[in-house]
């Protein structure tokens, strides 16, 4: 998922036509005093890091500012910030508006009901979770008709809104669903969504975009996300690769056989410390890739967990041969491996020529890989099955 | 009687002059499915594997009467050639691609139902009711024909457990994945009452994951719906959490979407859950024994 930040998802609204306070993204002081001397981003202003964490509020996060100094002081402190781990790369500074009240909004997909729902409460500007369930509002949207104007008027009428207020919140509903299904997005919440004099204004954005759906916006390409360096590599590769505590490397192929690995390595009193899930191949090379990958994360033992139906046991093997002659003496493991299904007499039979015996059961396999993990490190690392 | 699928499915392979279209349509004819067409834009004429290749989903049908279709083409296409099934009038079909958008699939999803068309996937290994037909891409080693209905969400767990199985000297009368992404066309609450109606099935084996609420909706649907005794299993207990979807995801499962919430919910619905998946065939074993000395 691709997560944008508050700035990102603002600019978007307000392609939609989405009112916003009037604001400017800035990545210095110097920036920030020019914006707002230049009146840009009018006095008094607010100062917010563009993190994706959530309650910046309480952490220093968001300041005020009543002159180009002011600004220009509170953008270096928020810019020094490092928010919950992540480093503040950009400030927005944004006018301040009088607000009278704060609503919640959002738009998501109800995966029961293969709906999306837009959900909705009067009590806004806190963590959503904290709100009673009872206090919020979820209507069902049918992807062929959308959002209806009776559905509309609900919501207006959990606010308890009328007159020119009404008619802006009935706006702004239809441009946020708009912007839900145009961009492809996995999430639009506007929390708080202010109403300021007689119209509603979303105050903050959330935007989150399906990573599916890229192919139709390249402009998001560029986004970063919290990935470590590795995590981020595999990503280019097409490899889910995700880094945790322990001292075991899993290979698996799909979601669902992975974690099924790591609960038995678990139980087995196994810790797992990368877990990488070579999806669907048929391409050696990227079995070799993911194998190498795999080294650079130092795992004390490895277990490659492969059933083929998409993939060929063949194909895993050849790449796994060429990985064990690739990799550098320091980055050694021992490994313990099973590989099953499609092409499996094949897959075997490559393996035992570079000396590697695939078991075939899983507690067995799990046993073998635990007690590989705890033979100490400074003994000579080689390829055990 | 199978689920879904049986000796009279007519398969057309939507993209089936690609990689993975082609590998698999040898291994569906090797499993014994009559697999009858397949199309590809602009390939029209061409054969593969020996099966006559068409240019579009109705001129196949119109051939062949093909009655099911099996979609492998790439994700950004993968919309138009369900609704392409849909229109030439195929009433099941199972989508193997991955990665297609879920706005893609909730208009996909709501078009076939008013229609009375059936997804199977997205993102799924496909269903097979073993001596009958197979439509999908699970490796046929696996089977062997018996009285265990398997319903999964994910796709290689599923090669493991259904091969523990026959392993353990069972076999299956219908296997169904049912896919891991966020929109499924076909939901366990939608399987389940095909498995309790099926007169080949004994003993339903339901393979869980984390996320979403779908054990939690299954659960509710084997209280309601389901005789038959259940043996599940739900991956991913020790799995850290993830990285969480935003704010208004969470609130949609409020509380849901653990394992101990799906584990404990299954429980309580009379299933019997499993630890781990090497346990499921003896559990099954134990269930198919009970029902004899009734």
């Amino acid at each position: 998922m691709v997560k944008l930040a508050e700035w990102m998802g603002k600019g978007i609204f307000r392609k939609h036509g989405i009112p916003t306070p009037v604001g400017v993204v800035v990545r210095s002081a110097e920036e920030a005093e020019a914006a707002t001397r230049t009146g840009r981003v009018p006095l008094p202003c607010v100062v917010k890091a563009q993190v994706l964490a959530g309650g910046r509020g309480k952490g220093g996060a968001v300041q005020f500012a009543n002159t180009p100094a002011e600004a220009a002081l509170a953008t270096r402190s928020i810019l020094a910030l490092e928010f919950k781990g992540e480093k503040v790369r950009e400030v927005l500074l944004e006018q301040k508006v009088s607000i009278l009240r704060e609503f919640y909004l959002s738009f998501a997909l109800d995966r029961s009901l293969r709906m999306p729902i837009l959900m909705a409460s009067a009590q806004g500007g806190v963590e959503v979770e904290s709100v009673p369930e009872e206090a919020i509002l979820r209507i069902p949207i049918h992807p062929f008709v959308g959002l209806a104007g009776y559905e509309r008027r609900q919501v207006i009428r959990l606010f308890g809104l009328s007159g020119p207020a009404a008619k802006s919140l009935d706006d702004l509903l239809d441009r946020a669903w708009g912007v839900f299904q145009s961009e492809d997005a996995e999430l639009v919440e506007i929390n708080p969504l202010g109403l300021v004099g007689s119209g509603v204004i979303a105050l903050d954005a959330k935007v989150v975009i399906e990573d599916d759906a890229a192919f139709r916006h390249p402009e998001y390409s560029e986004v970063r996300d919290d990935r470590t360096p590795l995590e981020e590599i595999a990503r280019e590769k097409g490899i889910a690769f995700v880094q945790l505590d322990g001292n075991i490397g899993v290979i698996a192929n799909g979601a669902g056989l992975t974690m099924a690995t790591l609960d038995v390595l678990a139980e087995f009193g196994g810790r797992p410390g990368v877990f990488l899930d070579l999806g669907g191949t048929d391409d050696p090379g990227k079995v070799t890739e993911a194998f190498l990958l795999m080294a650079k994360a130092m795992p004390r033992a490895v277990f490659l967990n492969i059933f083929g139906g998409v993939t060929r046991c063949d194909t895993v093997a050849t790449g796994l041969v060429e990985a064990m002659k690739q990799v550098p003496a320091s980055e050694r493991f021992p490994l313990v491996a099973r590989i099953r299904g499609n092409n499996e007499a094949e897959g075997v039979a490559i393996l035992k020529s570079a000396g590697v015996t695939s078991l075939s059961d899983l507690k067995e396999s799990v046993q073998a890989t635990v007690r590989a993990a705890e033979v100490p490190v400074e003994a000579p690392r080689g390829t055990v099955a | 009687m199978s689920v879904l699928v049986d000796a009279d499915t007519r398969v057309v392979v939507q993209g089936i002059t690609g990689h993975q279209g082609t590998v698999h349509t040898r291994q569906m004819k090797l499993f014994g499915t009559r697999v009858v067409a397949g199309t590809t834009p602009g390939k029209g004429g061409t054969e593969v594997e020996g099966v006559p290749v068409y240019d579009s989903v109705r001129e196949a049908v119109g051939a062949t009467g093909a009655n099911a279709s099996c979609i492998f083409v790439p994700a950004p296409f993968a919309r138009d050639a369900y609704l392409e099934a849909v229109d030439a009038g195929i009433r099941t079909s199972v989508i193997v691609t991955e990665h297609i958008p879920f706005h893609d699939m909730l208009s996909m999803y709501h078009y076939g139902l008013s229609r009375g068309s059936r997804i199977i996937g997205p993102n799924c290994p496909g269903i097979a009711s073993p001596g009958k037909a197979k439509v999908g891409i699970i490796p046929n080693v696996v089977f062997r024909p018996g009285r265990v209905g398997v319903i999964s969400r994910s796709g290689t767990l599923t090669y493991e457990i259904v091969s523990g199985i026959k392993e353990h000297g069972l076999g299956q009368s219908t296997c169904v994945g049912l896919g891991g992404d966020p929109v499924i066309g076909t939901s366990f609450v939608d399987a389940l009452p095909w498995f309790e109606k099926d007169s080949d099935t004994d003993v339903i084996v339901l393979v869980g994951e984390i996320g979403g609420t779908a054990e939690e909706d299954a659960a509710q649907a084997i209280r309601s719906q389901v005789t038959k005794p259940v043996v599940a299993y739900v991956a991913g207990r020790s799995a850290p959490p993830g990285k969480r979807m935003g704010h208004a995801g969470a609130i949609i499962a409020r509380g849901k979407g653990t394992a101990e919430s799906k584990v404990a919910a299954l429980r309580a619905a009379g299933a019997t859950v499993a630890t781990f998946p090497y346990e499921i065939p003896e559990l099954v074993a134990t269930q198919l024994k009970a029902l004899e000395h009734r």
